[in-house]
């Protein structure tokens, strides 16, 4: 059975401290050169190494590279995706730079490769300090040398973006269809006959719940905390109620908002009952219910909700 | 001091939601039957997973339900391939500190792009802002093995019963060289030997375990080689051929890497990639082979990290 499933995209934009190694060596590309790291054994690492893997003292011996260096390992790139250096098909490369005893990954503009095969570095006009200021590497011997001097670069912002399918399960996608015309279930575990809601498997039991329930859109307030703080993002305006809400029938309840109040009227064991958006806007989404307000009864005593605290 | 005994195993090739935690309920309950122990006879839970694989925040967290953990449990949790923490349950063991314990690994690899997703383990500073994606890094290990004239590409083929023909995936990689990216979940069952011996008539006791890794740079290890594997097959106290091994290669050249490391009578065929379960897999297969009769001695391997940065070998006897 094919359940609910969504496009869900993560991004987020990382910013990384470079370090005195790092901070050199992305320096030293913005200016175009290239730092390798000399070690206790008087190897030279590109890129660089900041602790030495034989005497584990941390690096301080940067030496200067060549732009140009030799093909160790190849593929072909048919199919470039988001975020890679170019967008047409491209090589990846193993390439030791010249003077370099380690080789270094990067992407390589042109239409064949061999082992062997002498590459340069194709330097990205605009520099900023980070391995993306080598745009790729290209067939050729480089002449170009670069310009010194740079403050070390201190941040490297790197941004990242995934793309996933999310998709529900069985349980989950009843109780989004179930929303989609109204309705609220959840289902009961087989051994402890507890009511949850959403549906999910018992975290009690470790068991698949069963038996479907309908509960009521409208129940109490078991525990709740007034937003001060603004947020990116927030889509209301403090001070404003999230509460835990106890449907009438279920064993645990849902987290949502509570409005049509003030905020210092709220208390635990109010009654309150489900707002539902407009039914045209309905679909299987939990924003179907735009939030919860008082009912008008009498708050619940203190025993009804005392062991969902 | 104890020693440490695999007394059940079970495997789901398949993972329907991104939680996981559906999965996971047959799986756990199938190995726990598979052991003949009670859930609440486990003292430790050891779990692996990373929550890049589908993009859901704390899903290890959110898979203790499948465990039940109420009572208060005791519970531990890797970012890597579970035979990793099977590892940290066997020490659990070792230390006295559990007698029995359950590991369960578990991913939706289809979830997302898994060669994009796994650009994300390399050097965050130099390599992964290339999103260079996993099949490259490996393919540019199999040429350098190729060049050096380890194996051909008839060889990396017949690992699959395949012949070298037909265009390049990845070249020299073809899609027959490339273990097709799954959904799974795996739970294996250990048990201190004296406790294993009441729990079935053949238990798969654990006669080395080690695991270890090489540098993270691409450039600074011999991708040839695979040093990890051999420290690892040595601490492990891997010494001879045993009777059959499980090895975790998700590319055909890694197999072959991998098997002049771990030399074995016969090798059992690894077949889809279920990240974060299928290196846990392996070692159940393997501890399978024993519990069963079909093998004396056995070896479980499992990888993790980009072209095998990290390698994991677990040596069974009868």
């Amino acid at each position: 059975m094919d359940t609910l499933a969504a496009p869900l995209t993560i991004a987020f934009d990382y910013t990384r401290s470079l370090g005195p190694v790092l901070g050199r060596f992305m320096a030293g590309l913005r200016e175009r050169r290239v730092l390798g790291a000399r070690t206790s054994d008087g190897r030279v690492h590109v890129p660089p190494l900041e602790y030495d893997p034989v005497t584990h003292e941390p690096v301080t011996d940067l030496v200067e590279v060549s732009p140009t260096g030799t093909v160790v390992s190849w593929t072909w790139n048919a199919r470039p995706v988001e975020g890679q250096p170019l967008d047409r098909p491209f090589g990846w490369a193993l390439i030791r730079l010249d003077g370099a005893d380690t080789p270094m990954l990067h992407a390589v503009d042109a239409s064949e490769l061999h082992t062997g095969m002498r590459v340069r570095i194709r330097w990205t006009p605009a520099r900023q300090g980070h391995i993306r200021d080598i745009e790729c590497f290209e067939p050729g011997e480089s002449d170009m040398s670069g310009s010194t001097g740079g403050e070390p670069v201190e941040i490297m912002t790197t941004p990242i973006r995934l793309h996933y399918t999310h998709t529900t399960s069985t349980e989950e996608d009843r109780y989004l269809r179930a929303l989609e015309q109204g309705r609220i279930i959840g289902q009961r575990c087989p051994a402890c006959r507890k009511v949850y809601v959403p549906p999910r498997v018992c975290p009690a039991d470790g068991v698949a719940p069963d038996e479907v329930v309908e509960v009521a859109d409208r129940g109490m307030v078991t525990t709740f905390c007034v937003v001060n703080v603004p947020f990116a993002g927030q889509r209301l305006t403090p001070p404003y109620v999230v509460a835990q809400v106890l449907l009438d029938g279920a064993d645990i309840p849902i987290s949502h908002l509570i409005l049509g109040v003030e905020a210092a009227d709220v208390r635990m064991g109010m009654r309150v009952a489900a707002v539902w958006r407009d039914r045209s806007r309905w679909s299987t989404t939990p924003e179907n219910i735009d939030h919860f307000e008082p009912s008008g009864e009498p708050d619940a005593p203190y025993e009804s909700y005392a062991e969902h605290l | 001091m104890n020693a440490v005994a695999v007394v059940g195993y079970a495997s789901a090739d398949r993972s329907l939601t991104t939680s996981g935690v559906e999965t996971l309920v047959p799986v756990i309950t199938a190995a726990l039957a598979d052991a003949g122990l009670g859930r609440r006879e486990v003292d430790f839970w050891c779990s692996g997973s990373s929550d890049y694989l589908a993009g859901r925040a704390f899903s290890f967290v959110s898979a203790v339900d499948a465990i039940g953990a109420v009572p208060p449990i005791s519970e531990s949790h890797v970012e890597m391939d579970a035979a990793w923490a099977l590892y940290e349950a066997y020490l659990k063991i070792l230390a006295g500190e559990a007698e029995t314990a359950l590991v369960y690994g578990f991913g939706k690899g289809t979830a997302g792009d898994l060669d994009r997703v796994l650009s994300l383990q390399l050097d965050p500073y130099t390599v992964a802002p290339l999103w260079p994606g996993a099949t490259s890094v490996a393919a540019l290990q199999a040429r350098l093995a190729l060049d050096a004239g380890l194996f051909t590409e008839d060889d990396m083929a017949r690992v699959v019963g395949r012949r070298a023909e037909g265009a390049y995936l990845c070249c020299p990689l073809r899609e027959h060289d490339v273990a097709r990216v799954a959904d799974g979940a795996a739970a294996v069952v250990l048990a201190a030997t004296d406790r294993a011996r009441d729990l079935r008539e053949r238990p798969a006791r654990i006669a080395g375990f080690a695991h270890r890794v090489d540098p993270q740079g691409l450039g600074e290890r011999d991708l040839t080689t695979v040093p990890s594997a051999v420290a690892a097959a040595r601490d492990a106290g891997l010494d001879g051929p045993v009777d059959v091994a499980a090895l975790h290669a998700p590319f055909t050249h890694q197999e072959l890497l991998l098997r002049a490391v771990v030399r074995a009578g016969s090798y059992l065929p690894f077949g889809a990639n279920a990240m974060f379960s299928a290196g846990l897999s392996r070692i159940g297969a393997a501890a399978g082979e024993v519990m069963s009769g079909r093998a004396r001695t056995a070896v479980g391997h499992a990888t993790s990290g980009p072209a095998l940065q990290q390698n994991l070998v677990c040596v069974l006897e009868a």
